[in-house]
C-alpha cells in the first residue's frame, strides 16, 4: 500500500488543467507515464533531488487507471482529493449537482467506520 | 494595547460567491434570502470598524501538502495572492491581493512560541477559500491586513479538540496584549457536519441535523465545557467524514470565552450543509 503515492497523484493532478484533461482522456497511460516519471518527483525540491523507492501498490494502479473512485475510497484514499479531482473531469457530463449525487449514490454501500485516510 | 473588537465565526462555502453573483436562470432559488442573511452578518464586522482581521481557516491540499504537514501555521508576509486554480475552476472564485500585518504575525509567532505552541510559519502563502470567502461575505472591499491562521483538521494525525480551544484562548490573549491601538478582529470558518467524498454528501440537508443542532447551540451559549465533552477525534466521524472542520469553530469559542454568549446568531439551511453565523463583541456591543 502507498497511500501517500495514491494521494500524491490526485493532489499533483488535481492542480494542473493540462493533467486533469489527460488523465480523463487517458487514464491507463497517464497512470503509467505520472509512475514513471513523476512518483519519485520530490515536490518542492530541485529535480535531481528525487527520491528512488515510490511505486503504486497494484490494486492502486489499476483503481487510477480504471477512474474507480468507490474504489479508491476503500483503498483510503483521501476523500476530498478524490472528489475534487473527479469533479474537474465528470461534472460537465451532467446536470448541475448530477455527479455529485451520482458519486454518493455509488458509495452508498459504505457505512462507518469508513476506510482509514491516515497516510 | 491592541482592543479586540469582535470575534467572528461562520462557515466558508465556496459556492456563496458564485450564487450571489449570478443573474436570471442561473441565479439559484435559495440565493435571495442567502445575500439577505450575509448582508446582516456582515454589518456585526462593520459596526466593530476594525483595523486587522486575524483570520483563521484550513488550507484545502493547496500549499500545504503531506510531505510537510503543520499543525497550526502563522502567515508572515507583506502580501498573500489568494485562491487557486481549482477553486476558480470549481466554484469560480476570483483570484485576490490581501495585505499582510507582519508585526501581528510576528508577535503571534514569538508569543505563541513562547506559550507553548510549537507554531509553524510561512513567508510566501498563498492563502485559499477558508480564509478569502469570510472576505467576500465579511469585508468585500478586502481593504485590511489580515493575519492568516491555518490548521489542519483533515490530514491525520489531527491535533486534540482541546488544543484548538487552548490556541482560541492563546489568540485571545495575544492579540489583546499586543502593544499599539488598533481594533482587531478574529474572524474564522469551519465546519458543521458535512461530508466530502462520502455517500452522504450533497444531500438536501448536512448530512447531521442533529449534530447541527447541538453545535449551533453550543457555539452560541459558548458551551465549551458541554462541547468537549461530547467532541472527541473519534465521534467527529459519525456527523460526516469533513465534520473535524468543527475544530475551528471550537478555536472560535476559545476566543470568544468559556461561557459567553454569541450576541448574534444565525443559521441558513442549505443543501450540503447548514449555514451558521455568529458573532460575539467582547467590549460590548458597538452603537
Amino acid at each position: 500500500m502507498s497511500r501517500y503515492l495514491l494521494n500524491k497523484f490526485l493532489y499533483t493532478v488535481d492542480r494542473d488543467p493540462a493533467l486533469v484533461q489527460r488523465y480523463r482522456d487517458d487514464p491507463r497511460g497517464t497512470v503509467t507515464w505520472w509512475e514513471a516519471e513523476r512518483a519519485n518527483q520530490i515536490l518542492n525540491c530541485h529535480l535531481p533531488e528525487a527520491s528512488t523507492w515510490l511505486r503504486f501498490a497494484d490494486a492502486e494502479r489499476e483503481a487510477l487507471a480504471d477512474h474507480d473512485y468507490v474504489r479508491l475510497f476503500e483503498l483510503g484514499a483521501h476523500p476530498f482529493l478524490t472528489l475534487t479531482l473527479f469533479i474537474a473531469m465528470f461534472e460537465r457530463d451532467h446536470e448541475p449537482l448530477g455527479f455529485q449525487k451520482e458519486y454518493a449514490r455509488r458509495l452508498a454501500h459504505f457505512s462507518l467506520p469508513y476506510p482509514d485516510i491516515a497516510t | 494595547m491592541a482592543k479586540l473588537v469582535a470575534v467572528i465565526a461562520s462557515t466558508h462555502h465556496p459556492f456563496y460567491y458564485r450564487a450571489s453573483t449570478a443573474l436570471g436562470e442561473d441565479r439559484p432559488p435559495f440565493a435571495d434570502e442567502w445575500v439577505r442573511k450575509i448582508t446582516a452578518f456582515r454589518q456585526t464586522l462593520t459596526r466593530a470598524r476594525p483595523d486587522v482581521l486575524v483570520m483563521v481557516g484550513s488550507d484545502h491540499f493547496h500549499q500545504l501538502w503531506l510531505d510537510n504537514m503543520p499543525q497550526f501555521l502563522i502567515g508572515k508576509a507583506p502580501f498573500y495572492d489568494a485562491n487557486w486554480y481549482n477553486e476558480e475552476r470549481e466554484f469560480g472564485l476570483p483570484r485576490m491581493l490581501l495585505r499582510g500585518q507582519e508585526d501581528l504575525s510576528a508577535y503571534l509567532l514569538r508569543e505563541g512560541l513562547d506559550a507553548g505552541f510549537d507554531l509553524a510559519y510561512s513567508n510566501e502563502l498563498r492563502i485559499d477559500h477558508s480564509i478569502t470567502c469570510p472576505i467576500i461575505t465579511l469585508r468585500p472591499e478586502a481593504d485590511l491586513p489580515i493575519v492568516p491562521v491555518y490548521t489542519n483538521i483533515f490530514a491525520p494525525p489531527l491535533p486534540q479538540p482541546k488544543r484548538f480551544v487552548q490556541l482560541g484562548r492563546t489568540i485571545r490573549e495575544l492579540v489583546e496584549s499586543w502593544p499599539g491601538d488598533q481594533r482587531v478582529a478574529v474572524i474564522g470558518t469551519g465546519h458543521l457536519s458535512l461530508e466530502l467524498g462520502g455517500p452522504r454528501q450533497f444531500g438536501e440537508h448536512g448530512p447531521d441535523p442533529e449534530f447541527d443542532r447541538r453545535a449551533v447551540g453550543w457555539i452560541a451559549d459558548g458551551d465549551l465545557e458541554g462541547c468537549l465533552s461530547e467532541v472527541t477525534l473519534d465521534s467527529l466521524h459519525a456527523p460526516g467524514n469533513a465534520t473535524h472542520g468543527f475544530m475551528d469553530f471550537m478555536l472560535m469559542m476559545g476566543v470568544a470565552g468559556e461561557g459567553v454568549k454569541a450576541d448574534y446568531v444565525d443559521t441558513l439551511d442549505l443543501f450540503h450543509t447548514m449555514e451558521a453565523y455568529f458573532t460575539w463583541y467582547p467590549n460590548g456591543a458597538p452603537a
